[in-house]
């Protein structure tokens, strides 16, 4: 990339933790974020549960009119600027650029109004909320953001399905590369865990996740796995850059290497591996590097049975000979966070460049012999010296990214 | 209803519409908005929980009757009894 881009701050909120840090020794630990909760229509079933303070950074009348998301957006977004060591007061808010992606978002609202309407109502459409719309808009969480923190420039939210949580950093990337704003706050989030119409339509599709134990309900890459854990949570990055950052003395995570998104033009909803072979090709042309200059590949892995086998019919195409290329995936330990997932998952391994950890699977109790890529870091982390990462994620319709980052190193 | 009990059940409405204010204190003939960090979404609110919670209709033209306690007391009363 001829403008370097570089990631200044994190913050985040997931069923590991409430920090990068906390997530970080979360994964590193094996820990497992999955709990049986209830929800309506649908009774008990696996999902990824947040648990940050909502009225953190918002009052408890803001938190009530605005929506889950929104929620996770502005915790992070605060937490993202303060590890960043960036302070409102002394920014030009109109040269900050929000750009989130997300999954879906509005569900969440719509099925609570309906379920009012009917249960509550008589159908009175009169006791509709006036909250709906502004709740409902796509743009909510990102809008909500710029609402708190009194951010006068862009903002708007990415609809990419679930590899939106990539497309957030990639949009912040291109922004800040034209010129366009000095900051981007670029992430993802997802409250999809609030809506039981997601759940109910992955069990009819056969892709929800589901055990006894909780912690075994999703687990990618093993024979056994039944499908995908749903869950919530948000991460957002700082991002700069490099000159800016430099000039301020801010402390580098990583810098944006080079990055890919294309589409299946083919299915609704199921993968095309010659697609993602593609994407993660013209992705590292773009960073200009080959597959022996990735250290990590972390799968989008969602723990269904064709996503997973496919996905790695790609990845081991592409790395079956690159023996120093780590493999991991992220959604046996926190579920699938939707919109959030791409942004999280690389937030989960950007502690490598520092701690010199890849971190593991989560759940594989018996490989699945079409997903045994020989580097596969199975169940518990590996040492290793890691200088770049390329984070995947797919989403429905046949939209795919791969994001490259690499640790920052002057020239 | 007595005026009394009206102004109750609009006071409740308010704190819970205002959440992280006190508003013990208010002034009866004070607009809200000046005592009160209230803003047009936070009116439609009132009129929500007004006919969710008592059945009662403001329609729009009557809005700016709800400015004080006091105006609201004036305006309500009379339909918390019908």
């Amino acid at each position: 990339m001829k403008e370097r881009i570089v990631i200044t701050g994190i913050g985040l909120t997931c069923p590991l933790g409430n920090s990068v840090n906390e997530f970080r020794q979360n994964l590193l630990a094996g820990k497992s974020g999955i709990t049986h909760q209830e929800i309506r229509h649908m009774g008990k079933v696996a999902m990824g549960r947040c648990n940050f303070e909502e009225t953190l950074y918002q009052s408890k009348k803001m938190r009530k009119r605005g929506t889950r998301a929104g929620a996770i957006a502005i915790y992070c977004a605060h937490e993202a600027l303060k590890d960043a060591d960036l302070k409102m007061d002394t920014l030009d808010t109109s040269r900050i650029g929000v750009y989130l992606g997300v999954t879906e978002h509005g569900n969440v609202e719509t099925e609570n109004e309906i379920h009012e309407l009917y249960n509550l109502h008589n159908k009175d459409v009169s006791l509709w909320s006036h909250h709906h719309n502004p709740r409902t808009v796509a743009n909510n969480p990102a809008g909500e953001v710029t609402l708190n923190l009194k951010i006068t420039g862009p903002h708007y939210t990415i609809g990419a399905a679930c590899a939106a949580g990539n497309l957030g950093p990639i949009q912040g990337a291109q922004m800040l590369a034209l010129g366009e704003i000095d900051v981007a706050l670029a992430g993802g989030v997802s409250e999809s865990t609030g809506t039981f119409g997601i759940f109910a339509a992955f069990a009819s599709q056969g892709a929800l996740g589901h055990h006894d134990d909780p912690s075994m309900a999703t687990r990618p890459l093993d024979k056994n796995r039944n499908g995908i854990v749903v869950s919530e949570g948000g991460a957002i990055f700082v991002m700069e850059r490099l000159s800016d950052a430099l000039k301020r003395g801010a402390t580098i995570y990583a810098e944006i290497a080079g990055y890919h998104c294309n589409s299946d033009a083919a299915d609704f909803v199921l993968p095309l591996t010659e697609r993602q072979v593609e994407c993660m090709s013209k992705a590292m042309k773009h960073a200009d590097m080959t597959p022996a200059d990735i250290d990590i590949v972390n799968m989008h892995a969602t723990g269904t049975q064709m996503g997973d086998i496919q996905e790695c019919e790609a990845v081991g195409g592409l790395f079956g000979a690159s023996p120093n290329t780590k493999i991991n995936c992220t959604k046996g330990f926190i579920g699938h966070a939707m919109g959030a997932a791409g942004a999280l998952e690389l937030a989960g391994n950007l502690g490598s460049f520092e701690d010199g950890l890849v971190h593991s699977c989560h759940g594989i109790q018996e490989l699945d012999p079409k997903c045994a890529l020989p580097t596969l870091v199975l169940d518990t982390p590996v040492q290793a010296s890691v200088k770049t990462i390329l984070n995947n994620s797919f989403g429905m319709l046949g939209i795919n990214s791969a994001l490259i980052v690499k640790k920052y190193q002057t020239l | 209803m007595t005026q009394v009990q009206v102004r109750d059940a609009v006071l409740a409405i308010i704190a819970d519409i205002a959440m992280d204010q006190d508003v013990t204190g208010l002034n009866d003939e004070l607009a809200l908005r000046e005592q009160l960090d209230l803003d047009s979404m936070d009116f439609l609110d009132i009129v929500m929980e007004l006919k969710k919670r008592h059945k009662i209709d403001v329609p729009q033209e009557d809005y700016t009757k709800l400015a004080t306690l006091k105006s609201c007391v004036d305006y309500l009363t009379p339909k918390f009894k019908q």
